[in-house]
């Protein structure tokens, strides 16, 4: 790949960083990120992943902007209310950055469509807000052989954890969701806005660390920040033997739609 | 008194001790809303009553954290 003169300059700070460099910036602009979730953590992750010029960026929500939304998701803007969140972003993104190529779905993460959407991908971005979801996009990328980011944020604290093909998966340390409504939602307990942006700000710089291979991402670690005291843990998670997924006697081998999805997303 | 950790901070307890009686020594008012690992292997939800809790582990509750919206 060879650079314009003008997207020279535009990553001039990426190609100034001795890890990335010019060889890096043409990982970032090849790769093909897909972001699940144009809310809270997919606004930072988009709006990162846009100014870095990821080749391709996948941004699947099924929802339209809120005017509540405004507090935290802050790539839509007041006029974006009542329009599709996947317009809304790919309209921003592509005024941000017109080299990166966007794929707008205006539709919801099922265990149907998950297959066929993560296999054009390099790298996905869990920016949901419901346990369901949450399980799945972590058995779709295990059984899919897929690297993924989990991202959850509630009041104000948050929680990652990257996955790669071989290392410790949601589940390994999750097992399974929580009884419904035994842990609060967002839209009941609520977030303070910038814990999103702390959080989703972590998910992009772990997809640009995976593009250009660079550092140590957050494998086999749940790292997690509690906002009042700003206080930052990392916990060393194993690959546990009797995941669910991806143990040594997987019970999950295909993918199911979780029951309690649709009135969880309706309850936004 | 016996020392252990909890999520990286010492704690001093009484043994014998349950993981299921730790957890209502830590005020997690909802078992549900903890993951649970000792010396960083995960415990399954029903086991909790009849762990027991060692001098010297090192508990981790993990919280459930749904939100991203
Ligand atoms: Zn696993």
């Amino acid at each position: 790949m060879d650079f314009r003169a003008d997207q020279i300059e535009r990553y001039s700070r990426h190609i100034l960083l001795q890890d990335i460099g010019v060889e890096g910036q043409e990982k970032i602009s090849n790769g093909k990120v897909l972001v699940i979730g144009a809310g809270g953590l997919g606004a930072p992750v988009l709006l990162y992943l846009a100014a870095a010029g990821v080749g391709r960026l996948g941004v699947i929500d099924g929802d339209v902007v809120d005017v509540s939304n405004l507090q935290r998701q802050v790539i839509h803007f007041t006029p974006d209310v009542g329009k599709p969140k996947v317009l809304s972003a790919k309209e921003k993104i592509e005024q941000i950055n017109p080299d990166v190529e966007v794929v707008a779905y205006h539709e919801f993460f099922t265990a149907d469509n998950a297959f066929d959407l993560i296999s054009g991908y390099d790298f996905i971005v869990d920016g949901t807000d419901n346990f369901p979801v949450k399980f799945l996009i972590n058995d779709a990328c295990v059984l899919g052989g897929k690297p993924f980011s989990h991202g959850g944020i509630l009041r104000f604290e948050g929680q990652t954890l990257t996955h790669l093909p071989g290392t410790a998966c949601y589940r390994c340390a999750f097992h399974s969701p929580p009884p419904p409504n035994a842990v609060p939602t967002c839209s009941q307990a609520g977030v303070l806005g910038a814990i999103a942006g702390m959080l989703g700000t972590i998910q992009a710089a772990e997809a640009l660390k995976f593009l250009t291979g660079t550092g140590d991402l957050l494998t086999n670690r749940l790292l997690s920040f509690q906002a009042k005291s700003m206080h930052f843990r990392t916990v060393t998670i194993r690959k546990n033997p009797h995941c669910p997924v991806c143990g040594e006697h997987p019970v999950i081998t295909g993918l199911h739609e979780a029951e309690q999805a649709a009135c969880e997303l309706k309850k936004r | 008194m016996s020392k252990i950790r909890v999520n990286g901070e010492e704690q001093e307890i009484t043994l014998p001790l349950s993981l299921g009686e730790l957890i209502k020594q830590n005020d997690v008012s909802q078992p549900n809303m903890v993951s649970i690992q000792v010396n960083g292997a995960f415990v399954f939800r029903e086991k909790y009553d009849e762990t027991s809790v060692n001098e010297g582990d090192e508990v981790d509750f993990l919280y459930f954290m749904g939100g991203g919206c």
